[in-house]
């Protein structure tokens, strides 16, 4: 087991190094520095000026060697210009060319100052992780006792009218990405002139104009049902129709057991038999389905989060990306690929505890 | 002009008609859903002479109901349809007649190719097979008709998807053109306008075959790849698969939509990075056409090199344009916006596929037709080309068709996020995203490409449903 999570650990962590390395080459790409340098110093600086801009703050050299710095295992740059100022990238506010750090990378801590929010990455990435939190809370707590009921209620009885229609009802959601079934949900219930809400308004039944709103900007502060409501069916509806399919493959495969049909012949209800002999089984697969469908998810939030205006994860994310906010964009990515690295070792280390027929070692 | 009804003169008769029909279709449905809970299906009697009997329940009543109403629905449905076609004029017509009206090409070619479908469905195989099943059958026709939509869409449109008339911005569907001195043009906006003043409905149809240009031949692509990758890996293992393995899983690890911030951007394309990216990944359809051949016709030298000429040189010509643009003749060129999309869908999928071959020939190698291949001295690439692959076509089938859908999806992402399409472009996803802005106020131009997207992505999850459920049959 131990040697079995080792493993796991040395090839996450060749991950991670190799996907840092890919998104820091790809956000330190010469047009986006060339970008940067005109956003930071002047829109009409000559070519030159941004060449010798970008060799001054740190941005020249090899990516290797940037990168390193980022990490923090080099030693960040120090710089003295002509007039005899001494910058660097340890060098930042509190700190001066003498007892500033020599290593500042992610490793230490320092992960940049964000240009669009004019705060520290970490501040930024930690605020809006924290509100994109409760979104996530929400969508888990509706969605995987629904899906789950969903694939059980189909699987156990295979070809049955209720599976027909549950199996209908999880290829539609499916087929719907959260861009459609949120357009789709705002459309019909949070908009003034069509969908259900100025019936409502009309019979009385509601006070504002729409039922839901349309955007979740104001849940940031205050989470209602109301205003938070839309945007946590919408990512929830895409996640149902996978899992709910999953649950009922792992089920309608256990209900044909050779147990099962023991069971049966001894007597036990129908209840019984779901409840106390395929249920725990039929449930493994699952987990490590809803362990591995968060990555999906992380695209459903930053879908959500534009469509909806709710500043978080996904949001901070479409906005480094836009704006060309190369440090916030790496540490966004950094904690993308963290989620989805963890959510793999853990689906994995899950499976084999709830399996007992995998052995390791 | 006047403003169009949704339903026109014929709603007039259909509509009280249709609300009672959805009516009682609620009420059987809910009547079978409260009868299923408190009494169940059939009561059976055994009889006096040993045999059983079913009587009818309540439940089963309910159920009866629920299938006749529901098929009445239907036929209604397609009345609206047929009744528009045949009525004259667009106010007669409604909305709904009107829009069935422009699609009739799409009809009939659909209502032909089911016909002779289902008359030698026998004789045709799997595709044939399809048509046994009515899921696979929906699933077809959803797909088919998108795809005699984007045929026919110069023949559906009833504006120029680009042109913007005055007095028509935001409209509700079903709007007058307010001056109509120009014969040539639709005399009214059927779905409305959007907010520069276009015609909702014609972006639509022109959407539609965008999408359907792109999604399959990127799908096609990302299978060329995976399939020319994964083969080996499955079959050798070793170093080979350990480390192509772990390339896949590193793309796949990547959050899709991050990638896409990081591939296309406009200044990606000034780094040549979509080039080479598009140099790798446009070479494996030519690596695995020429290796596909030669395998099989290396021992008649002939035929093998008209083969793999041919390939290579229509390959080669094609990858020339497409990669580098660089095509002497001038007939093969992508977009450099285009070019940056493709290749990012290609990449994200590749590795999917890749595993899911993997998987498959793993599974397969161990087979007796395999060991039995191998002792008579067949090639590796042979066996695997020519013996494992047609083995494994129907996951890969059903998969393909799941992709597609999936790399709609991805499209659409990409659309509404705003990335590597020009803002004129009609693709559904980008229609969505400009029409979000103002979805509060003015939903139309949001949802009508929404539902379009929807109902081609469901089509392909059906169709692989009824693929699978047939292929499973074998």
């Amino acid at each position: 087991m131990v040697k079995f999570v080792a493993r796991r650990l040395g090839v996450m962590l060749l991950t991670a190094l190799a996907l840092t390395f890919v998104v820091f080459y790809l956000t330190n790409l010469p047009p986006n520095l060339e970008k940067l340098a005109r956003t930071e110093g002047s829109v009409r600086m000559t070519d030159d000026a941004v060449l010798s801009w970008i060799e001054k703050n740190g941005h020249g050299g090899s990516v290797f060697g940037r990168y390193s710095e980022w990490l923090g295992i080099k030693p960040g740059w120090v710089l003295t210009d002509e007039k005899g100022v001494t910058r660097g990238r340890c060098v930042t506010a509190g700190f001066t060319p003498e007892n500033a750090p020599r290593y500042c990378g992610v490793l230490q801590g320092e992960w940049g100052i964000s240009t669009v929010f004019k705060e520290p990455v970490l501040t930024v990435v930690g605020e809006k992780l924290g509100a994109t939190g409760w979104l996530m809370l929400y969508v888990m707590l509706l969605m995987i006792p629904i899906s789950l009921l969903m694939g059980i209620l189909s699987g156990m009885r295979e070809g049955s009218r209720t599976d027909r229609s549950l199996s209908a009802v999880a290829i539609v959601t499916a087929a719907t990405p959260e861009y459609v079934s949120g357009v789709i949900l705002i459309a019909v219930f949070a908009s003034a002139t069509t969908g259900l809400s100025p019936i409502l308004k009309e019979l009385g039944w509601i006070d504002s104009n729409t039922l839901f709103m349309g955007t979740a900007t104001s849940a940031a502060d205050n989470i209602t049902f109301w205003n938070f409501g839309l945007p946590v069916i919408t990512i929830t509806l895409y996640g149902i129709g996978y899992i709910a399919r999953m649950t009922r493959a792992s089920m309608t495969e256990v209900m044909t057991q050779q147990y099962i049909r023991t069971a049966r012949l001894k007597g036990v209800a129908f209840k019984d038999v779901v409840m106390r002999h395929a249920l725990r089984n039929a449930l493994i697969a699952p987990f490590t389905v809803i362990m591995l469908q968060v990555p999906y998810l992380l695209n459903g939030v930053v879908i959500v989060e534009t469509l909806f205006n709710y500043k978080g994860f996904g949001w901070t994310l479409v906005q480094a990306a836009g704006n060309n906010d190369i440090e916030l964009l790496l540490g966004c990515s950094v904690v993308a690929v963290f989620v989805v690295l963890m959510t793999q070792l853990f689906s994995d280390i899950g499976y084999v505890f709830l399996n007992p027929r995998i052995r390791l070692s | 002009m006047d403003m169009l009804t949704w339903t026109g003169t014929a709603g007039i008769l259909l509509n009280p008609v249709m609300l009672a029909a959805a009516v009682a279709l609620v009420l059987a449905i809910l009547a079978q859903l409260v009868l299923g809970a408190v009494t169940g299906a059939a009561e059976t009697a055994v009889m006096q002479d040993g045999t059983l009997v079913a009587r009818r329940s309540p439940f089963d009543l309910a159920a009866l109901a629920v299938r006749y109403i529901g098929l009445a629905v239907i036929v209604l449905l397609g009345l609206y349809l047929v009744v528009g076609i045949v009525m004259p004029g667009v106010v007669t017509k409604g909305i709904i007649g009107a829009v069935s009206a422009r699609f009739l090409p799409v009809w009939i070619a659909l209502i032909a190719t089911f016909a002779v479908s289902i008359i030698y469905r026998r004789r045709l195989g799997l595709y044939g097979k399809l048509f046994d099943s009515p899921v696979g059958m929906i699933g077809f026709g959803l797909v088919m008709f998108w795809v005699f939509t984007a045929l026919f869409a110069d023949a559906i449109i009833t504006h120029d998807p680009l042109a913007q008339l005055s007095g028509l911005k935001n409209k509700v569907p079903g709007t007058p053109l307010q001056d109509t001195k120009d014969g040539a043009l639709y005399s009214h906006y059927l779905l409305g306008g959007d907010a520069l003043a276009r015609d909702v409905f014609s972006r639509m149809v022109m959407g539609a075959r965008r999408v359907l240009a792109i999604a399959p031949a990127a799908t096609t692509f990302a299978f060329m790849v995976g399939i020319t990758l994964g083969l080996p890996a499955g079959y050798f293992g070793g170093k080979l698969d350990t480390v192509l393995s772990f390339i896949a899983n590193l793309v796949l690890a990547f959050p899709v939509i991050l990638l896409f911030y990081l591939l296309v951007t406009p200044e990606i394309r000034v780094t040549g990075i979509p080039i080479a990216l598009a140099a790798v990944l446009f070479l494996f359809p030519i690596i695995f056409l020429t290796i596909l051949f030669n395998s099989r016709y290396f021992t008649n030298p002939g035929q093998r090199n008209l083969y793999v000429g041919v390939t290579l040189v229509i390959g080669l010509w094609a990858y020339s344009g497409l990669a580098f643009n660089a095509d002497p003749l001038g007939v093969f060129s992508m977009d450099p916006n285009l070019l940056n999309v493709f290749v990012s869908v290609v990449f994200v999928n590749a590795p999917t596929v890749f595993r899911i071959v993997r998987g498959i020939v793993m599974d397969l190698k161990a087979r007796d037709y395999v060991a039995a291949g191998q002792t008579r001295g067949e090639g590796p690439w042979y066996i695997m080309l020519w013996e494992i692959l047609p083995n494994a076509r129907g996951p890969l089938i059903v998969d393909f068709c799941l992709r597609i859908g999936y790399t709609t999806i991805l499209l659409g992402t990409l659309g509404f996020f705003g990335l590597g399409v020009s803002p004129e472009s009609p693709d559904w996803g980008s229609t969505i995203n400009s029409g979000r802005k103002l979805l509060t106020l003015f939903p139309h131009p949001a949802v009508v490409p929404a539902l379009a997207l929807m109902s081609l992505v469901l089509g392909l999850n059906l169709l692989a449903d009824g693929l699978r459920e047939e292929s499973m049959k074998d």
